[in-house]
């Protein structure tokens, strides 16, 4: 009962959630809704017995993703106001394109189909959770049977790394560093010099 | 229920509390407290004089690369934490195998340090 109550609390939380990220005036409300919806979709998870993937929701999700689209909305200084203006004129142009999706997803979904023969075809039967937890499960399959896809990742990782460095890195110039490593190299000899001055004359 | 979804009944329990006492706070104040606001008190205050401009500017790029290598360690760890816990089962395979993924991603460690990304000006 709890369990059902629960889901309807999370689900309508996450639905709401999702309709004020389109719908909030100021784009920093709309990534804070945002947010809220990855919590909800997280809890969902959690019920659905995916511990693994609710937790990786949160951090990656809540944690990074979110946390960048934030940098992106501060990053962009657009006039929103001025943003919303056009919105009755491509209101015709976007619902149509929305709506070519919307159907495409509706014929996707109504011809799936699971063949029966699918369930035993996978590589293990799915514990039941009380026998191993969830992340255990995905260990025991990630690393070793899904090796290719999982470098795979990595090198998605790299070329993200090297992506972002050459895209957004730029050398100011006339820029005065602290070296720490000259500054520690640096011997008295190297440095200070005694000089017998003589009363009444310079250097 | 099962006996997974158990043990998050306190975090359910806290939420629940979290939320009835931040609208405890919020309604109370909304409730008790005289609303009379005028144009003056709703403007913002910025140390007695009018506010220059908004706050609003545009960031450094730089902010920008460290949340994204920040992401991308992120996932990095993410991926390390299933490993961990199934180590002993999956053997000496999968050991190397979460090794090459680290090799590969130390590659771009060396790369940004190199590049001097994760020095600030």
């Amino acid at each position: 009962m709890i369990q059902a109550l629960v889901f309807y609390l999370f689900a309508a939380i996450a639905v709401a959630g999702g309709v004020m990220v389109i719908s909030a005036r100021n784009p920093v409300h709309a990534v804070l809704f945002l947010i809220l919806t990855f919590f909800n979709a997280a809890g969902l998870f959690l019920l659905n017995g995916a511990e693994f993937l609710a937790m990786v929701l949160v951090v990656v999700y809540v944690g990074a993703v979110a946390v960048l689209f934030l940098f992106v909305v501060m990053l962009l200084d657009i006039n929103y106001l001025k943003l919303r203006e056009g919105f009755l004129q491509y209101l015709p142009t976007g619902g149509l394109i929305g709506l070519i999706l919307l159907v495409e997803l509706v014929m996707v979904y109504g011809g799936w189909k699971l063949s029966p023969e699918a369930p035993l075809s996978a590589v293990t039967r799915i514990p039941a959770a009380s026998a191993m937890s969830n992340t255990d499960a995905l260990g025991r399959l990630i690393y070793t049977h899904y090796i290719y896809l999982f470098q795979a990742s990595g090198l998605i990782l790299l070329v993200a790394m090297i992506g972002a460095i050459l895209l957004t890195l730029r050398k100011r110039e006339g820029v005065r560093k602290q070296s720490i490593y000259r500054q520690n190299s640096r011997t008295k000899a190297s440095s200070v010099e005694i000089r017998k001055v003589q009363s009444g004359g310079g250097i | 229920m099962d006996a997974m979804l158990l043990e998050y009944l306190p975090i359910l329990m806290f939420l629940g509390i979290a939320v009835a006492v931040a609208a405890v706070c919020i309604g109370g104040s909304w409730i008790v407290a005289r609303q009379k606001p005028d144009r003056e008190k709703l403007s913002a205050y910025e140390c007695g004089f009018e506010a220059f401009d908004d706050a609003r500017t545009k960031f450094e790029v730089r902010f920008y690369l460290v949340a994204i290598l920040f992401i991308i360690f992120d996932l990095e760890v993410a991926f390390l934490f299933p490993w961990a816990v199934s180590l002993g089962k999956i053997g000496l395979y999968g050991f190397w195998s979460m090794l090459g993924f680290l090799a590969v991603l130390t590659v771009g460690f060396i790369y940004e340090w190199r590049k001097g990304a994760l020095e600030w000006e």
